[in-house]
């Protein structure tokens, strides 16, 4: 049923609809919203057998998200940012623990200086932990993702905690039509959740022992194990899900006009304007495709091959910064496309909100696509300034 | 088709639920919408704004609207302090609840060499005489529909009815919508 409704409660309503056992959080703009309509739908007796933990801090949240999930709970947060970073330390021991926690987080800039507003440095904090990112362009995509992300992180095969990134801002705060998922469909795509190991005193087990250097590479192969099984899986259920929904929203990529001379590659809400942007282009004679990254990690090194191999110029578009390097996306996409004859073109754009306008991405395109960029990496749509050194 | 609107007011006076309430209507009447509120924190009792975009096909664009087609002032002190004319269209419309005569508030803006229609509606005034109180949201909802013609006035009024719980205030808000519709119709024939 297509309703208007807030990303937030899109987020919301896809979760209750996923009958979580256990809900924990700390509030933190612009995710807050995603908690209050769960802790609403809570008090009016919407969650059946689930509980509403506030905790006092996000390491709090996260720390009773991993017991619980220990416990056998199907369990659910959402945070970002500081929040993230916060949780950080828990949740690279929630990946360690096999834990499938599935968290939302509603992509924010990192501090200082303080911003609340959106692009992509914290959850890059936690690339490298073993949880699993997934980006969604828009609302209905984050709709979308939920029953998938718990599918995929309870899957035996992977057992990884499952971060599904929204920019924050441009789509927690939107209100649009959304096509509301109906509980028969969740039902019947999503089975309940039935560790087969967890905590419990009729079958003890210890969870998280300490592992001294005999023991502990082959904990950390096995993640790395599960996370590359997890592509095959996520492709299984990526198609499952168009089946179920009617909805395709691709698999690990989505490709717009592919094997384009020209690729332009992004992750998140600017998906949407670039799509525009890329069309128009062609309508201007410029041969230019998009690839979407939807999954991040596992990275999608097989498909970034197929899909990208024999281009000839690839713009990227990062919103974070790997300090001292370049955008973190830039890196990953030119290691996967190592040894091809490919130029990149790696900007990153749009920090802590800085818009990224329809103009201002074609301008970019152009720009590239007339040879009035060399390649290499720059930032832009910044203001030019001169920094003093004292 | 796209057509952006901003809407200027005070935080409390339901800057962002004038944008929501229109936001529903337009997808009622089969277009796609997206409404929102500025980006950041909003303070009671400070000039806010808030958007909505309106379009025949599913909307891209996520960023803050700078160059509307429309700007609907809910609150008239706020031009006192905030240029509510910025980056507005070329042959773009603003629909104002302001006391003065639509041409007064067009010189006070600072609007006459620009190709800019300028229209006010006393929404106060109407709104203490329904409501009881001077809040705007639902006139300037009304207002916005009548002026454009883009909504019919039984999607403006069945909506408005919908978006509160309490059936008087429901009632009263829609009868304001309803009269603040009609005066817009009258006014820009």
């Amino acid at each position: 049923m297509k309703k208007v409704v807030r990303g937030f409660y899109a987020v919301a309503y896809s979760v209750k609809l996923c009958r979580p056992s256990v809900i924990c959080a700390y509030p933190i703009t612009p995710q807050t919203e995603i908690v209050e309509n769960l802790a609403q739908m809570y008090a009016d007796g919407e969650l059946e057998n689930c509980e509403y933990i506030t905790a006092e801090s996000e390491f709090g949240a996260a720390s009773i998200l991993v017991g619980a999930s220990a416990a056998g709970a199907r369990v659910f947060t959402a945070t970002c940012s500081q929040g993230l970073i916060l949780m950080s330390e828990i949740l690279f021991n929630a990946a360690g623990l096999r834990l499938p926690i599935v968290l939302v987080n509603t992509n924010r800039a990192l501090s200082a200086p303080l911003s609340i507003w959106n692009d992509h440095q914290d959850f890059m904090v936690l690339r490298d932990a073993g949880i699993i990112q997934v980006h969604v362009e828009n609302n209905q995509e984050v709709h979308d993702m939920i029953p998938q992300a718990y599918k995929i992180a309870e899957d035996k095969k992977v057992l990884l905690p499952f971060m599904i990134c929204m920019d924050g801002f441009k789509l927690t705060h939107a209100y649009e039509p959304i096509d509301l998922l109906e509980q028969e469909t969740v039902d019947s795509f999503l089975p309940p959740y039935k560790p087969e190991y967890y905590l419990t005193t009729k079958k003890p087990i210890a969870m998280g022992c300490y592992a001294p250097p005999p023991f502990y590479m082959e904990f950390r192969v096995a993640m790395q194990n599960a996370m590359l099984r997890a592509k095959e899986i996520m492709r299984k259920v990526f198609r499952e899900w168009a089946e179920v929904s009617g909805r395709d929203w691709g698999e690990h990529l989505a490709v717009d006009y592919p094997n384009s001379r020209i690729m332009v590659v992004a992750m998140g809400s600017i998906v949407a304007p670039l799509r525009k942007v890329v069309k128009e282009l062609r309508s201007e004679g410029l041969d230019v495709g998009l690839v979407k990254i939807r999954t991040y990690r596992p990275f999608p090194v097989e498909d970034v091959q197929k899909e990208l191999g024999s281009s000839e110029k690839i713009i990227v578009l990062d919103r974070s910064v790997s300090f001292g390097y370049e955008g973190p996306l830039s890196i990953d996409l030119k290691a996967a496309l190592f040894g091809r004859s490919v130029e990149f073109y790696s900007y990153i754009v749009g920090l802590g909100g800085r818009d990224t306008s329809k103009d201002f991405l074609a301008s970019i395109i152009r720009n590239v696509a007339h040879n009035k960029e060399k390649p290499g990496w720059a930032f832009k749509g910044y203001k030019e300034f001169e920094e003093v050194i004292p | 088709m796209l057509i952006e609107v901003r809407f200027h007011g005070r935080g409390g006076q339901g800057v962002v639920t004038a944008a929501d309430i229109l936001a529903v209507v337009g997808f009622k009447e089969g277009y796609y919408t997206l409404s929102f509120p500025m980006f950041g924190a909003e303070k009671r009792g400070t000039p806010v704004v808030s958007f909505l975009r309106i379009a025949d096909e599913p909307i891209a664009e996520r960023d803050e609207v700078y160059n509307p087609d429309y700007v609907v002032l809910l609150d008239p002190t706020v031009i006192e302090t905030v240029n509510i004319l910025a980056g507005i269209k070329n042959g773009g419309m603003v629909i104002a609840n302001h006391p003065k005569k639509s041409d007064e508030l067009k010189t006070e803006l600072g609007a006459e060499k620009l190709n800019v229609k300028v229209t006010t509606i006393n929404a106060t005034k109407m709104a203490i005489e329904i409501l009881g109180r001077p809040i705007t949201n639902t006139a300037m909802v009304g207002a916005f529909a009548g002026a454009t013609r883009l909504f019919k006035l039984e999607t403006v009024v069945e909506t408005v009815k919908e978006w509160f719980e309490d059936d008087k205030i429901s009632e009263k808000n829609a009868k304001l919508a309803e009269k603040a519709y009609r005066y817009m119709m009258e006014v820009c024939r």
